[in-house]
């Protein structure tokens, strides 16, 4: 009967359920409330100092009566969505990232700097949470834990051929995650949400004076911020596969599992 | 009419439901956003951000670099100019009539011209001055400290904060800052008259800008006039201890 597929079964714990919903709200408001307050100044630079008269590497802004978005040498028009846009009045604003993608919609640093800081303990303090918990549970060691064998260059092709191919296990084998989703997920865990952090700590006056090193680390104040910004874009890309691929593995019954923890097993070809 | 005229497409469907999401989540994010009682859960986080930090940062000191490290040129932002008419008379006369006020909690009110400043044991530093904005310039700044002028005034027990009246505005409404007093007798809390090894320059707040070296841009209010000892911020302006505070809901504490 195991191995079979069709039954429903047990699959993700609730700390797990938890800290994903409560990391897909934060993250969400994360986003669009440092985008507005990346709209204040929406430039980027590298090394310690950056302000209107030093070289960017990146700019969003309006030239003439476009929108553009250039980062070194590269430019491209971006109009109605980057640097120029019509907002819910049916005004042109000049700002970088357009009302839909910001929280508020409508212009304010003050705010978004309300929500950003405040969201930021969740996000921090979750993954602290979450992290000594899945070390004591097992959840680390059992799930994400890459071994000697997955990581092998073969294995990891092998894993992206059927990717590519969109050949899903089936049966059991749903329940372990193949290399290719420890990467993403140890990826994200491990690596881009404490950068993301520590990047946002990196660019705190207070936090600077007792901790140069944060800074230092990174090679300066303005580095840290495009690190924060680059990080930020990385989560994006990470959530755009992911919920490709909960589209593709059957979105009813993977939602179904990171809200109920219940998994229907998918029936094995030929079943 | 055509059949397939009249099935939606899944696609179509899952567009119109991604709009119709995203509109609820803005509209609700916005009617968050001027909810009183969830603006103040928010603000919370403001004093978890000072506990957190005066935990750690009580007498640490902002990074100094050296001239190699130093921004070729400084931004000024906020009122780079001055329009009230004292203040143009005064910069006229290279501000030689011109005396910074301390009062409020102390024993001694003090009258101080810029050349008492001057003759005051100086502190020099190179910082980085950090805008709530994002951007950041690194710049030569130096005067007495703030420290030693409260003593020369002697704070009474009942100060609890400083404050910086300034003499520029927005409008009509007069730009002011305060710190509590950490930061006033912080070491690297100056008086700075110097910046760049020149004159501070009217765009970066002649004659005297407070350097707050711990906190955002915001809080070293240029242009300062007078000092004043206070029990509370409460009964002063808009009640939250500076103008960005008063006129646009920025955090008082901007270590962060």
């Amino acid at each position: 009967m195991s191995g079979r597929g069709g039954e429903l079964i047990k699959r993700h714990r609730l700390s797990t359920r938890i800290w994903h919903w409560t990391n897909a709200v934060t993250l969400l408001v994360m986003l669009m409330s440092g985008l507005m307050i990346f709209n204040a100044h929406p430039r980027l630079y590298w090394g310690e100092y950056g302000a209107n008269y030093d070289a960017a590497w990146l700019e969003i802004g309006p030239v003439g009566n476009e929108g553009r978005l250039k980062i070194g040498s590269m430019v491209v028009e971006t109009t109605g969505v980057l640097g120029r846009w019509e907002d819910q009045d049916g005004n042109i604003q000049r700002r970088a990232f357009p009302y839909w993608s910001t929280i508020p919609s409508r212009y304010s640093l003050s705010d978004a700097r309300l929500w950003h800081l405040a969201f930021a303990w969740v996000l921090a303090l979750g993954l602290l949470a979450y992290l000594l918990w899945s070390l004591f549970n097992g959840h680390l060691r059992r799930d994400i834990h890459i071994t000697g064998r997955e990581w092998r260059p073969s294995h990891i092709w092998h894993d992206v051929k059927e990717h590519a191919r969109l050949r899903f296990p089936t049966g059991e084998a749903t329940l372990r995650y193949n290399v290719l989703q420890k990467l993403a997920y140890a990826g994200v865990i491990f690596v881009l949400l404490p950068l993301v952090i520590v990047t946002g700590l990196a660019m705190s006056p207070g936090t600077d004076a007792w901790a140069h090193w944060i800074t230092g680390v990174f090679g300066g104040r303005q580095t840290a911020r495009s690190i924060h910004f680059i990080v930020a874009f990385a989560l994006v890309a990470f959530f755009l596969v992911h919920i490709a691929m909960v589209v593709l593995a059957g979105p009813f019954n993977e939602v179904r599992s990171m809200i109920t923890g219940r998994y229907r097993l998918p029936k094995e070809k030929g079943e | 009419m055509k059949r397939h005229e009249l099935v939606l497409s899944r696609r179509k469907l899952l567009g119109a439901g991604a709009l119709g999401a995203g509109g609820l989540l803005l509209s609700g994010c916005d009617r968050l956003n001027s909810s009183p009682g969830f603006r103040s859960l928010l603000s919370n986080a403001e004093d978890m951000h000072m506990g957190s930090q005066r935990l750690f940062n009580r007498n640490a000191l902002a990074r100094e670099y050296t001239e190699a490290d130093m921004s070729p040129r400084f931004r000024a932002n906020g009122n780079r100019g001055v329009t009230d008419a004292a203040y143009r008379q005064a910069f006229a006369g290279d501000f030689a009539d011109w005396a910074l006020v301390v009062d409020g909690a102390v024993s001694r009110p003090l009258q101080l011209p810029l050349a008492a400043l001057q003759s005051m044991p100086q502190r020099e530093q190179i910082t980085r001055h950090d805008c709530v904005e994002g951007w950041s310039a690194i710049g030569k700044w130096q005067g007495p400290q703030l420290g030693r002028v409260l003593e020369m005034a002697g704070l009474l027990p009942s100060a609890r904060y400083i404050v910086f009246h300034c003499a520029d505005s927005f409008g009509s409404t007069p730009y002011y800052e305060s710190i509590d007093l950490v930061d006033a007798f912080h070491p690297q809390t100056i008086l700075a008259w110097r910046m760049n090894g020149q004159m501070l320059p009217e765009e970066h707040g002649a004659p005297v800008r407070a350097r707050i070296e711990r906190q955002l841009g915001y809080k070293h209010a240029k242009f300062v006039m007078r000092i004043e000892a206070r029990e509370g911020i409460s009964g002063l302006y808009g009640g939250k201890g500076g103008y960005w505070e008063d006129a646009s809901d920025y955090a008082w504490y901007a270590g962060i």
